[in-house]
């Protein structure tokens, strides 16, 4: 386990050691999980960047909040809440759900009235009747199934 | 050490520590690794003293942190208590805010371990001036 992690390490440093830096914003790859980034954001400060650098080197007391947030963004491209913040993209995906559900919806229904042929006449109400009245007449299940629940005295399906 | 309290997993090798101690006549032999287990006090000692280093440069400060959030644990105060004073030593106050941000980021859905942290920590940060990312309103988009 430590020595995968000491390889991907190895791997992480290699891959950001190689990629060059433009003036600015890095293009430094964001290593999966590390806090502390080998480069800084800002590569190339400017002078008030520097003066505040400067300033960094006595008491942080003495640094306004907007100071300190400066110099945090001058390390760091985005707080944990900006990197951890969710996309929009669940959004485009239920949405996306819908719409091919619905499109699958309206095949269906073009395939019922154009591709299949009608329905055979064992499903018409009157041959249904016919053959329910013969299934009771041949006591399909009598025991504890179909005609069990037929009551042959008063003619009619029990209670 | 906030170790997620329910995991008996291989990165819990104090929790293996744990049971070993319990454990009376061997009926079955075992393949446990006989290297010797560090405990909670020394691996903390060993990081205090890490960070401690009192010429540390900025690599290590890094290479320490990155290693330490690997972890499967949230460290105990004392230990970010001398990543901090590391960060004062390099006049680094994003990486100070940075490893705050981080730990709480590490406690996951522990929501009371950061508020401890930060009371621990307390007199150091008011000592060095550095403000914790809510004073900052980094905390929220």
């Amino acid at each position: 386990m430590l020595a995968t992690r000491a390889l991907s390490l190895v791997g992480k440093r290699a891959i950001s050691t190689s990629i060059c830096v433009r003036g600015g914003h890095g293009v430094a790859k964001v290593d999966d999980y590390n806090p502390l980034p080998d480069v800084q954001f800002v590569t190339e400060l400017s002078a008030v960047q520097k003066s505040l650098k400067e300033k960094e080197k006595g008491s942080w007391a003495t640094l306004s909040n907007e100071e300190k947030i400066a110099l945090y963004r001058i390390s760091f491209k985005q707080s944990f809440a900006e990197m951890n913040e969710g996309t929009k993209e669940w959004k485009s995906v239920i949405a996306g759900m819908f719409f091919f559900i619905g499109m699958t919806g309206l095949v269906v229904l073009w395939q019922r009235k154009f591709v299949y042929g009608p329905v055979p006449p064992t499903f018409e109400s009157e041959w249904k009747e016919k053959e329910v009245q013969r299934m009771l007449d041949m006591r399909i299940n009598p025991v504890e199934g179909f005609s069990a629940k037929w009551d042959y005295e008063n003619k009619e399906w029990k209670k | 050490m906030f170790r997620p309290v329910v995991r008996l997993s291989t990165s819990g090798v104090r929790s293996l520590t744990r049971t070993r101690q319990c454990y009376s006549a061997p009926l079955a032999s075992r393949c446990y690794s006989h290297a010797k287990v560090e405990t909670d006090e020394e691996f903390d000692a060993r990081w205090v003293t890490y960070f401690s280093k009192p010429d540390i440069d900025a690599w290590e400060l890094k290479k320490g942190m990155n290693t330490l959030i690997g972890y499967d644990l949230v460290p105990e105060p004392k230990i970010l208590d001398s990543a901090l004073r590391a960060c004062r030593r390099l006049n680094d106050l994003a990486s100070a805010i940075r490893i705050l941000e981080a730990v709480k980021d590490k406690s996951g859905p522990h929501k009371d371990i950061y508020p401890y942290l930060i009371q621990e920590l307390q007199p150091t940060l008011i000592e060095l001036g550095i403000s914790t990312p809510e004073d900052l309103g980094m905390d929220i988009l």
